[in-house]
């Protein structure tokens, strides 16, 4: 046994998966990676901003920018919770597909799609009456961002091309769709302006401010999304798909009609966000509308581990960041690059922080090792025995597990 | 948001931009001093501003684009002018045609600015809609089209009669290419110009048409190719179109895009350059002549002083060369020819004085279409859904650019300019 232990030299670091971890833990260990965060952005901060280099004592204004940027006033609140729910809603949108494990980038596309759909609606039927213009508006979003997320679905269906890149191809495809519709519509070749500016028609009504309808929507979305994912026939077979393929067959399950009926649910939702955004915000459509919200709606579901309500608080940490990052441009009058460092460092924190979550990191125990001379095969020690249960890594069948079981075993 | 994406890059990149910061920190405005400028930048002179009055910059990018940059250095020389603190002067950068101009109009109204400014042809919709909404606050808007028929008092547009420095900067190309034709150093059986443009719509045809007559008015056998990017800023483009233009027997080339790939790509061929929008010399000190550019300070002063002392803001404003708004910037005597310095001074006397006109209509074989004289032209002056030619342009022997709104109209395809391509 003691050759043996010294033949198999132990790495210095290994990782191993945690199965679990308590709440409260990984609460801590967020919580010291956003304090970390903050202070490495504030150093940053101090070398690369030219007002803050020469006035040192203003580094809690650029704290405070955070907060300013979200909710100085209460037009900039209703506009934060806007900015989360439009994110939270194209993240819904993508979510179902991710938790097949088919990987549908083309959010972008199919909202841009969306858009399109429902201004062109609001630009030929100006003259019917105001609700049944929205509610036609609704229809052709859903039916645009169905067929751009439906085309990829099939070819995935059918002849199992690589989504991925299907899908993020059609983002282009709708980008220039719309340049190409813009050009049709304006013939000068520029912006296109707001469609009815004067009448209203096809604009979502005011009820309490002009984001309420929009939040509430989304909200509503959000808890009918979570119910559908997590306690569905439908939810439990997209979980099935997305775990095997196979498994998924032999239990009977038609996989094809999954993907697509999993596509168009995600299209439609993206189209969705699509007609809210033309009929409740912008009434006009340039081709970069939906600003690369497409790509951001991936990170916000991933770090949310694809569940819906946790995106409420993932879209808000995004959309907090960026809202922030605006102001301390605004404030210190840097250009919009400099905050975007500032961001990309506290987000650089937050996602490599999941890693400690969902990872340990075990060094070497190389004294235990020369110690004891006599191998002690069978008996786990007490404290192990508790650490093991703490975590409760044992539980995990996973491949490693036995090995380094035993490895442990051996050294003592 | 689009900029998320590229945060974990930055991340990566964030060492070496520590690297650079102490080198990037000192040089933001350095324009060389080459010999004294023509039409140079001028003193928008002192004015005492009230501590409580604010005014609010909405950009559509940040300084990267030298199209922005150039609205940030003007405010920031009437900044410094006044004397106004960095609490009275708040600029938005990277805000989108849409939804959000809107939503920044009305924060930095409620900020407490009296006056907004947006620099984007896409936010005017967006800020006509915030002007309605906040009637007792000042909104200006560079380049738009709308003011003069939307009917809302506090909403304005600007441009400056930047055709005219056009003009003068083709006078100047026409100059060195008689240069080169008594050398016989020209391409061509004529002298031939190129020309990369952006889109293929009134403000770019505009600035093309003056240039091209400046150079005609010269060098009578001029004619000029024009390649456009479909872009206001992309390097490789520009670069890959003044190299086209160069293949195609171009000896010489101007554009209206805000990257230095035109300059750079003259530069490397040696083919002499008349750039747009400040000045290249860096870039190409061995091909760049003069630079025509919009000075945005004397409209900023302007509005601030009329905000400030109550007096009405004109909803059409044209900055001119009297005011200061047209101005050429650095003078390169080594590749200019000689004798163009005592032409433009005299062209420039014109100008102020009234007597000269860029689009002159009445002058014979100088703006034709299709081998005649032009004579009447139905201009889209008041924009509506359909586009619809609204105006006769042409009166007193010239078509009246900038008289009927500030951003230019003239569009009219002359003989001698061809186009090679059109992007929209």
């Amino acid at each position: 046994m003691k050759l043996n232990s010294e033949k198999n030299h132990e790495p210095l670091v290994h990782l191993t998966r945690r199965a679990y971890m308590s709440p409260w833990k990984a609460i801590g260990i967020r919580g010291v990676a956003i304090v970390a965060s903050l202070i490495v952005s504030g150093i940053v901060a101090l070398i690369l901003i030219e007002k803050l280099n020469a006035n040192p004592g203003r580094i809690f204004d650029f704290y405070k920018c955070f907060i300013d940027g979200s909710f100085s006033t209460e037009g900039m609140t209703w506009k934060f919770f806007k900015n989360l729910a439009i994110l939270l809603c194209i993240s819904l949108a993508v979510t179902p597909a991710f938790r097949m494990k088919f990987w549908n980038i083309g959010a972008e596309g199919q909202v841009l799609m969306g858009m399109l759909g429902a201004i062109a609606v609001a630009k030929t039927c100006s003259s019917l009456p105001n609700w049944l213009v929205l509610i036609l508006m609704l229809i052709a979003a859903v039916l645009c961002g169905i067929v751009w997320a439906g085309i990829p679905a099939i070819f995935k269906a059918f002849f199992n091309t690589n989504e991925t890149l299907f899908t993020l191809m059609m983002n282009y495809v709708a980008t220039y769709f719309v340049s190409y519709m813009l050009l049709v519509w304006v013939p000068s070749g520029n912006a296109m302006g707001i469609v009815n500016q004067e009448t209203k028609i096809g604009w979502l009504p005011t009820v309490i401010h002009n984001y309420f309808l929009i939040i509430v929507a989304v909200l509503i979305l959000t808890g009918i999304l979570f119910v559908y994912l997590n306690y569905t026939k439908h939810g439990y077979e997209i979980s099935v798909v997305g775990e095997s393929n196979n498994t998924a067959r032999y239990i009977g399950i038609n996989v094809k009609k999954v993907i697509l009926r999993t596509m168009i649910l995600s299209g439609a939702l993206c189209g969705l966000t699509g007609f809210l955004m033309a009929a409740g915000l912008d009434h006009s459509i340039t081709s970069t509308s939906v600003n690369g919200q497409g790509f951001t709606a991936i990170m916000v579901s991933w770090l949310a581990y694809f569940n819906p309500l946790t995106m409420i608080a993932t879209s808000g940490l995004i959309v907090f960041l960026d809202m922030g990052g605006s102001k301390i441009s605004e404030v210190f009058d840097v250009r919009g690059a400099l905050p975007n460092i500032i961001i990309g460092i506290i987000l650089f924190f937050i996602i490599g922080c999941e890693f400690f979550i969902r990872y340990k990191i075990n060094f070497r125990k190389k004294e235990v090792v020369d110690k004891s001379s006599k191998p002690e095969p069978v008996p786990v020690p007490q404290e192990e025995v508790k650490e093991e249960n703490q975590t409760d890594e044992d539980e995990m069948p996973s491949a490693e597990q036995p090995a380094e079981e035993t490895e442990q075993k051996e050294d003592n | 948001m689009k900029k998320l994406i590229s945060l974990i890059i930055s991340v990566a990149m964030l060492a070496m931009i520590i690297l650079t910061a102490a080198s990037c920190s000192s040089n933001t405005e350095t324009v060389t001093a080459l010999k004294d400028s023509l039409l140079p930048r001028q003193s928008v002179g002192t004015f005492t501003v009230p501590s409580d009055f604010k005014i609010g910059v909405i950009l559509l990018h940040d300084e990267d684009s030298t199209y922005d940059l150039n609205f940030i250095n003007g405010i920031k020389t009437v900044q410094a002018a006044f004397g106004m603190s960095d609490d009275q002067v708040i600029i938005k950068r990277n805000i989108p045609e849409g939804n959000e101009c809107y939503e920044a109009a009305i924060d930095l109204a409620n900020a407490g600015c009296k006056v907004v400014f947006a620099d984007s042809f896409g936010h005017e919709d967006f800020m006509i809609q915030a002007a309605k909404e906040k009637p007792d606050v000042q909104f200006a808007h560079a380049t738009g089209t709308k003011a003069h028929t939307a009917g809302v008092s506090n909403f304005h547009n600007a441009f400056a009669a930047i055709y005219e420095g056009r003009y003068l900067a083709g006078v100047a190309a026409g100059l060195k290419l008689n240069e080169l034709k008594e050398a016989g150093k020209i391409k061509g059986d004529y002298p031939l110009m190129g020309y990369v443009g952006a889109f293929t719509y009134a403000e770019v045809m505009s600035g093309y048409t003056s240039f091209y007559l400046g150079a005609k008015s010269v060098c009578p056998d001029v004619q000029m190719k024009v390649q456009f990017t479909g872009s206001w800023y992309d390097e490789t483009e520009e670069r890959n179109a003044a190299n086209t233009l160069i293949a195609a027997g171009c000896d010489l080339i101007s554009q209206h895009a805000d990257s230095l790939g035109a300059p750079s790509a003259c530069e490397a061929a040696g083919v002499p350059n008349i750039s747009y929008n400040g000045s290249t010399y860096d870039a190409g000190p061995n091909t760049f002549i003069v630079s025509s550019a919009i000075d945005w300070a004397p409209y900023y002063a302007y509005l601030i002083k009329s905000v400030v002392n109550g007096t009405e803001i004109a909803a059409d404003w044209v900055g001119t060369i009297e005011t200061g708004s047209v101005v050429l910037s650095d003078w390169n005597s080594d590749v200019a020819a000689p004798g163009t310095e005592a032409k433009l001074k005299e062209l420039i006397a014109q100008f102020k004085a009234g007597t000269l006109k860029v689009f002159d209509t009445s002058k014979d074989n100088f703006i034709t279409v299709n081998g005649e004289k032009l004579t009447t032209y139905l201009a889209d002056v008041d924009t509506d859904d359909a586009f619809t030619p609204d105006t006769e342009a042409i009166k007193d022997g010239y078509f009246q650019e900038s008289v009927h709104r500030s951003a230019p109209y003239f569009d009219v395809r002359i003989d001698g300019i061809e186009l090679l391509n059109q992007k929209y």
